[in-house]
């Protein structure tokens, strides 16, 4: 079970604004802190996960509910 | 000690500023990426709104470019102040409402204000003197490093021969013998480098990134500003114009007619801002009203709509006006006869 500590909502928004919303979120974030965030945009499952790689953050989960993307990611150390 | 000095370098997400990069790193240089959003990126947009189009692989290309690298990447919403940019460019338009010169001043401009702020020492573009008419001669890149404010720290590694050398090269930073002297519309010479590095899954070289280059959409932006009476747009306005079929009956509305079902979802979340136009007896469009409308107005657009759903060829169509306060309306009409819908009124 993970702990979320931030929650973001970007529904509606198309690539790349998901990934910027999680890029100005996460660089406020410690290491090791997590964020949830629900989208809408199908290439957000591949967008964040390759911004997270470039960038030193972890995919915990990610998982498609009721049309709605839903990913957990924990910050690394350059977040 | 020696100081490992680090530049920042401008992807867009093709391939000349992917060896740009490359050929800069391959110096020791330490390169972050920077890529702007204008709210105008062709990257994914129709893509994630037609459902048709979902079955194509996709990726964002400024990120598969900084994963090529192994650089990080950082992707600024540049949006709100980009508008003045579209809306009253210096330096004019090119062929389109593309203001392309204006657009590289910006860039840059805001790609020295980042490295300023981060302590960088200098900055990449995958520019090559010759390749495009209006941002890339000789007399433009003057202009854009005089502009920007970003002096001799604009380095342009795959045309650098052609110029005088700037900072990162008087320095010695970088070995200007290991630069190159690119120019002219060819793209053998990148295609060439791009083999030598082992790159072969880059981004058609020839895509365009910007949807203000292409024809249909600066046409259909052009009408906007028209109707409204004054050049200015929100970020919802532009999202539109890159979806379904528009249509201008009469000067004071327009229709926004869903081609298929990923474009009828998308317009769907528009319910709060315009007038719908959702068809019950048959399968058909999600049509949005953009203007004062009368009741009138109305009819007109619902025969319209009709037209292009499958009850074309029938004597009625009956569907629900959904207007932005939440009230409904039955409405039930006659298709417009194909020969009536005009070809002025397709943007």
């Amino acid at each position: 079970m993970v702990s979320v500590k931030y929650r973001l909502d970007a529904r509606r928004l198309l690539c790349p604004l998901p990934v910027i919303r999680v890029q100005d979120r996460m660089n406020s974030m410690v290491a090791g802190e997590m964020l949830e965030v629900i989208c809408t945009d199908p290439g957000a499952a591949s967008d964040i996960p390759a911004w997270c790689r470039i960038n030193g953050h972890k995919i915990l989960d990610m998982e498609e509910r009721e049309g709605e993307l839903v990913i957990v990611i924990e910050a690394g150390k350059s977040g | 000690m020696t100081i490992r000095r680090r530049a920042l370098a401008l992807i867009s997400g093709g391939l000349d500023s992917l060896l740009a990069a490359r050929v800069v790193m391959e110096q020791g240089i330490h390169v972050e990426g920077i890529n702007f959003y204008t709210g105008f990126c062709v990257e994914g947009h129709t893509h994630a709104i037609r459902k048709k189009d979902r079955t194509r692989p996709r990726r964002n290309n400024a990120l598969w470019v900084a994963e090529e690298l192994g650089i990080r990447l950082h992707i600024v919403d540049v949006s709100e102040q980009y508008k003045n940019v579209v809306i009253n460019p210096k330096h004019g338009y090119g062929a389109n409402l593309n203001p392309c010169l204006d657009c590289k001043c910006f860039m840059v401009g805001k790609a020295v204000e980042w490295i300023e702020k981060q302590g960088f020492d200098f900055i990449i573009t995958g520019e090559v003197i010759g390749q495009r008419p209006m941002s890339q001669r000789r007399d433009t890149m003057r202009i854009v490093v005089r502009e920007s404010g970003v002096g001799e720290r604009l380095l342009r590694p795959l045309c650098a021969k052609n110029l005088s050398p700037t900072l990162p090269e008087q320095k010695g930073w970088v070995d200007r013998d290991k630069l190159f002297g690119f120019s002219g519309r060819s793209r053998k010479p990148q295609m060439a480098l791009a083999r030598r590095f082992g790159l072969t899954d880059y981004a058609q070289p020839a895509g365009g990134c910007c949807f203000l280059t292409d024809e249909a959409y600066s046409r259909k932006l052009a009408d906007l500003w028209q109707a409204r009476g004054s050049r200015e747009y929100e970020l919802d306005d532009i999202m539109l114009l890159k979806v379904g079929r528009h249509l201008r009956p009469r000067p004071h509305f327009k229709l926004i007619i869903g081609r298929e079902e990923g474009e009828n979802n998308f317009l769907q979340g528009y319910r709060h801002q315009f007038i719908q136009l959702r068809i019950n007896s048959h399968p058909g469009p999600l049509t949005l009203i953009d203007g004062e409308v009368t009741p009138d107005d109305c009819g007109l657009a619902a025969r319209i709509a009709a037209r292009f759903s499958a009850g074309r060829d029938a004597e009625e169509v009956e569907m629900l006006l959904l207007d932005r306060d939440g009230s409904e309306q039955l409405l039930r009409v006659a298709p417009l006869p194909v020969a009536e819908i005009r070809p002025e009124w397709y943007l």
